[in-house]
């Protein structure tokens, strides 16, 4: 029934790990021919794939676990997925009805511990209802803001037989997403934009989701107004062309920063003010009137006051304003800009011998490109690959972004492969995070998966030495890596190609030589150990504190 | 009359329609407590819809406030309706059920506090009384602080219940 209802929404691949409790579903799944089952080594590495999968396709991702650990091994995906928007429906086994609340083997409450970071959760208690319910998850987890949906089914419904009832529509009455825009608001929003001297687009993940590509680039050059891209947002907007800004926040431009700072109207698309963005919101781009569009209505007005609250689909809502705005240049604004661009260049290589991580990027950009879907983990391999690796293209960009869940890396870069098999995927890793999930490198080369791996080796668990160093007096606590463990052995050990860089000669062949390879190759690249990512805004500070880059001394070291 | 803190600090009325199935509750006060919203009372009970449930919680915070808590409530796929009713013309009563020492020289005194209360004596000992009353909170907080010079044995209240008058009467 649950195989029945998977195919029905056109699911063709299942990330996963069987057991006691949901042994029955795999038992018959040999029969359904259509579901392609991955068995992944870690719960984790299956809710990763499957958010991966999701952020690559634009389609749910799928994981099954099994009662009790398994399912718990699936929360951090669960609530990656969940930070950064992402449909995916987790099918957990549960112990039969007879046991719930006795403390059975393997039994946990797993609707209970995921209530906060699931959009819904359901524990399947009647086998009839049991169509109705996938229906209602795929419904709840695709459409609106997308997110993550458990559904637990108990061993001894997973056995029964009931009356299978699948319904083509689903009727919710407490969840109804907005389809339509709210036309004054739309009227209010063409004004402040017709009376703006300074508009800036702040784009986010909602473009990438609601596939708005094309209104967001149609209303930036109708009115000659920048776009800025949030770290979730990078992919959606072509770097190349004269309106694109980069990325803003922590560790985005300078420039970025800036361009917001001095705006006079930020028409804010698909984002939530994180606060890697805003840093101290009381003091966040105080010159601007705000538009804020978004399809869910708490993230108006939650971090900033919105003047202009458009509670819409990006998609809907852009193509609205393509319509009504008037068109207008921005000459005297996009000179200011270039001046801050040239003036704040942020993102310029140091000259040396040593191998930087920032080199290696920028080398892979070249090399490909900049036309790989790229992954990656978190912290500072994140940001540089984020900072120098820039993309003209759709959707290439898979990161977690409000989770900020290291190991990420591996897993998701599995579930994009296989979501986008003929596309070339490069998962930039750190040595960090890689170590928590590399258990998966089995997994990629039992499906021959043509995976390359960039690790950006430094030894370190950086960004945390990053903030040790510069607001820990240098105090490293626990953050270098004494015992790791040599990486191309390992990925030999996987049966998987490796090559080890240490110089920066190395660093093109070495690329290039992974590019042609036919299958999964491994790159360990042992970089500078304690370089640091600049610009930095420092947690809940203000553009003004921004610290462009290294100091004279840091320099010399 | 001590002033109650309702009358300090400014609260708000939000009343919601919600599926009466098991975990709808926890759903609900789960996302109070992890976002960080601080409820004064709340209070559930069925409603003339067969499955569904009306639920009223007082907040305490202002207009900023109550307009988050609003649109997260409205985002649980289990709330159908959510309303703030607080700047509307609304009844609201709670139900309060107070044990107080009594004995043969105060009996007759905590009696005329009840009756100009329109309250009710449900149970006497030798040593207590149980009254019963019902009304807004500020009218069980003022009972509740006159009752108090005799000693309160225990107090149970029910939460506020409120709702919309008709407009046109």
């Amino acid at each position: 029934m649950v195989c029945e209802s998977l195919i029905r929404e056109g699911v063709e691949h299942i990330f996963g790990i069987p057991g006691g409790a949901i042994l029955p579903l795999y038992q018959v799944l040999p029969e359904y021919k259509k579901l392609k089952h991955i068995l992944v080594r870690h719960e984790q590495g299956a809710a990763h794939a499957a958010d991966g999968y999701a952020r690559a396709t634009g389609k749910a991702g799928v994981a099954f676990a099994t009662s009790g650990p398994g399912t718990t091994n699936l929360v951090t995906g669960i609530m990656t997925a969940k930070m950064d928007s992402v449909p995916i429906v987790a099918i957990t086994g549960q112990v039969g009805r007879p046991v719930i609340g006795t403390d059975a083997f393997q039994e946990t409450d797993i609707t209970g511990i995921t209530l906060p970071i699931t959009k819904h959760n359901y524990l399947v208690m009647d086998i009839n209802d049991l169509g109705e319910t996938i229906k209602e998850a795929f419904h709840i987890a695709t459409t609106g803001r997308p997110g993550p949906v458990l559904v637990d089914i108990p061993k001894d419904i997973l056995q029964g037989n009931g009356v299978f009832n699948y319904p083509e529509n689903v009727n919710i009455p407490g969840y109804k997403p907005n389809t339509s825009v709210n036309q004054k608001q739309i009227k209010r929003a063409c004004e402040l934009i017709k009376k703006s001297k300074r508009p800036v687009l702040l784009a986010g993940h909602g473009i990438k989701i609601s596939k708005a590509y094309d209104e967001l680039l149609e209303l930036a050059e109708k009115c000659q107004i920048p776009v800025i891209n949030t770290l979730l947002g990078l992919s959606s907007f072509p770097a190349n062309h004269f309106l694109y800004c980069g990325w803003p926040g922590m560790h985005g431009m300078a420039y970025s920063n800036l361009i917001l700072d001095q705006s006079d109207l930020i028409i804010a698309v698909g984002m939530r003010f994180d606060d890697r963005i805003t840093g101290n919101p009381d003091k966040f781009a105080l010159g601007s009137k705000k538009i804020h569009i978004d399809i869910d209505a708490s993230e108006i007005g939650k971090i900033i006051h919105a003047d202009v609250p458009i509670v819409s689909d990006a998609k809907i809502a852009l193509s609205n304003l393509v319509k009504s705005v008037e068109e207008k240049t921005h000459v005297a604004w996009l000179n200011q800009i270039d001046r801050l661009k040239n003036n704040h260049p942020s993102l310029a290589l140091r000259d040396t011998e040593k191998l930087l991580p920032q080199f290696i990027i920028k080398e892979l950009h070249e090399l490909t490109n900049g036309d790989s879907i790229i992954v990656t983990g978190v912290g500072q391999h994140q940001m540089w690959a984020a900072q120098h690796y820039t993309f003209n293209d759709k959707n290439k960009m898979i990161t977690s972004g409000g989770a900020g869940a290291m190991g990420y890396e591996v897993p998701a870069a599995l579930g994009a492969q296989i979501g986008r098999p003929n596309e070339m995927v490069w998962s930039i890793a750190g040595d960090g995070g890689f170590q928590m999930t590399m258990s998966e490198l089995a997994t990629i080369s039992e499906n021959n998966l043509p995976i390359k791996f960039a690790i950006i080796n430094n030894g370190f668990l950086g960004m945390v030495r990053q903030w040790q160093e510069l607001f820990y007096e240098k105090s490293y606590v626990s953050t270098s890596y004494k015992g790791i463990p040599d990486f191309v052995k390992l990925a030999e050990a996987f049966d998987i190609y490796a090559l080890k860089v240490t110089d920066k000669t190395q660093v093109k062949p070495a690329i290039l030589d992974a590019i042609k390879h036919d299958g999964p190759v491994l790159i360990d690249f042992i970089v500078e150990s304690e370089e640091n990512v600049y610009p930095m805004i420092p947690s809940g500070a203000t553009v003004q504190d921004m610290m462009e880059e290294p100091s004279s001394q840091e320099i010399k070291k | 009359m001590t002033t109650n803190d309702a009358n300090n600090s400014t609260t708000r009325t939000v009343t919601a329609l919600v599926n009466d199935k098991p975990g709808v509750l926890n759903r609900i006060t789960s996302m109070l407590r992890r976002r960080g919203f601080n409820i004064q009372s709340l209070a559930v009970g069925h409603s003339e819809v067969d499955h569904l449930s009306r639920l009223t919680v007082v907040v305490e915070g202002g207009d900023d406030i109550v307009e988050k808590i609003t649109k997260q409530l409205h985002k649980l796929i289990d709330i159908i309706k959510v309303n703030d009713i607080s700047d509307d013309n609304i009844v609201s009563r709670e139900l309060a059920l107070i044990k107080v020492n009594s004995d043969t020289k105060t009996r007759s005194e905590i009696m005329q506090i009840v009756a100009i209360y329109r309250a009710k004596i449900v149970d006497v000992s030798s040593s207590s009384i149980i009254i019963e009353a019902t009304g807004d909170d500020q009218k069980i907080q003022a009972l509740q602080d006159l009752l108090s010079s005799f000693g309160l044995i225990e107090v149970m209240r029910t939460g506020l219940i409120a709702m919309n008058r008709e407009k046109n009467k």
